[in-house]
């Protein structure tokens, strides 16, 4: 099986490589289209913000591509924010796959931001995805925009309100944590992806 | 619900942990890689890493080791040491570190603080802040604080730094309470709920925890996002499954 990670320029490609070795499989580094279209699995990693995040896939003449993707593609972080339709971020058009906005949290007493740390899963809907999620599992998180719920959530978490942590539509999926840094549970949830 | 962080914390230097009292003394603890593997193992919420000797020796942090703990770990951490660019940052990011944290060069310039949240965003910027009290009751920055013959004391007010710093666009705040580090009396609790009312992002208690109801103070009287220690995780003093059972038991959000 191969596995490609979409080098967009996130910070955390390294780690997101590092827990794909862990898990036995060697994700090669890309930018370039072909290989991205062949690949079994198309990984969007991502740290940063919407707008560079757009325009380095449009420096990179990726955006038509991803769009055009058929296997399974999972967007991470902001990478999952970017395969939503906007971003409040900048005022972002990101790459519509999922029909979801992302907006920003909302400061409340008690309520920091970023939402930074250690956050309980909890499941909407049966996925493959999903495989094996305990009730008590948590995952670790750190960002400032979220993805309310809707019929693309597939897991969310709760922060002020609830957002949601796993989304999908097709074969477009995302995560707002980061599982390559979520321990046992992270590392079950690529494991799942991989077996998609 | 978010979960309360615990944070075992490093100090490196040359290549290996290392754990001194109020910052000086440091005795030799063990092997990064191993140790990180250790506390992974427990059930650390995150570590960091803080190579001591880099802001004072005027270098930045030795990337291999941070190559070598990301690969094999996968909880996050954070690495601090003499990042003074965002060049420096990048590589240390792209070695595999999940936030950097900066203290001194930050006070020698701070607008790296903006530089660093606009080339990276705001989340993987931590802005660490040593403190101590002062004579005249006021709690002042100190800088340099790896090594004591380089410590110098600074007319900035904690608290003002600690605005700034959010302003310039830190993503967390380790407010390390230099008067109660290393000596396990527990953290400074008027100091932290004093920065907690100022503090809009994260804050991580750091300095004095001996025992588990020290942690638990942090949480629900600072109401910190999370408590740092190493002495007590070093030595075996405090073991974190059991740390987390009490807090759990106590009515805390962790994760267990």
């Amino acid at each position: 099986m191969s596995v490609v990670l979409v080098d967009a320029g996130g910070t955390n490609i390294g780690s997101v490589r590092y827990a794909l070795q862990r898990l036995g499989v060697d994700a090669a580094l890309t930018a370039d289209a072909a290989t991205i279209r062949a690949a079994d699995k198309v990984i969007l990693p991502g740290v940063g913000a919407a707008g560079p995040g757009m325009a380095r896939l449009r420096e990179l003449g990726l955006v038509e591509l991803m769009r055009s993707l058929t296997q399974p593609v999972l967007g991470v972080c902001l990478g999952m924010q970017l395969l939503c339709a906007h971003s409040e971020e900048g005022d972002t058009a990101c790459l519509g796959l999922i029909p979801a906005p992302v907006r920003r949290f909302i400061e409340a007493p008690g309520l920091r931001v970023p939402h930074m740390g250690w956050n309980q899963l909890r499941a909407k809907q049966p996925h493959p995805l999903l495989a094996g999620l305990g009730d008590d599992d948590q995952a670790y998180f750190v960002h400032s925009y979220a993805v309310p719920v809707g019929d693309w959530s597939l897991a969310t978490s709760d922060y002020g309100e609830a957002f949601s942590a796993v989304i999908a539509r097709d074969n477009f999926h995302g995560m707002q944590f980061h599982p390559e840094r979520s321990a046992a549970v992270g590392a079950k949830l690529l494991q799942n992806f991989l077996k998609l | 619900m978010l979960s309360r962080r615990i944070i075992p914390c490093l100090d490196v230097r040359d290549g290996k942990v290392v754990k001194g009292v109020r910052f000086r003394d440091h005795v030799v603890m063990g092997e990064i890689v191993d140790l990180a593997l250790r506390y992974r193992d427990e059930g650390a919420d995150e570590l960091v890493f803080y190579d001591i000797t880099a802001s004072p020796e005027g270098r930045s942090v030795d990337r291999g080791w941070v190559e070598r703990v990301a690969r094999v770990i996968d909880i996050p951490f954070c690495v601090a040491g003499g990042i003074r660019s965002v060049d420096e940052a990048r590589a240390v990011l792209h070695a595999g570190a999940d936030k950097i944290s900066v203290n001194s060069p930050a006070l020698e310039r701070p607008a790296l603080i903006d530089e660093l949240a606009a080339a990276f965003g705001v989340q993987c910027v931590v802005v660490g802040i040593d403190s101590l009290r002062d004579a005249d009751g006021a709690w002042r920055v100190r800088q340099y604080t790896g090594d004591p013959g380089k410590t110098q004391a600074l007319a900035r007010k904690t608290m003002d730094w600690m605005i700034e710093a959010q302003q310039r666009g830190a993503g967390e705040i380790v407010l390390n309470c230099m008067g109660s580090d290393g000596v396990r009396q527990g953290y400074d609790l008027e100091q932290l709920s004093k920065a907690r009312a100022l503090c809009q992002v994260p804050l991580i208690a750091s300095g004095g925890a001996g025992a588990s109801e020290h942690f638990r103070e942090a949480f629900t009287e600072a109401d910190v996002d999370g408590a740092l220690a190493a002495s007590v995780f070093h030595s075996g003093a405090i073991a974190i499954p059991a740390l987390k059972h009490y807090l759990h038991g106590q009515g805390i959000a962790v994760r267990l």
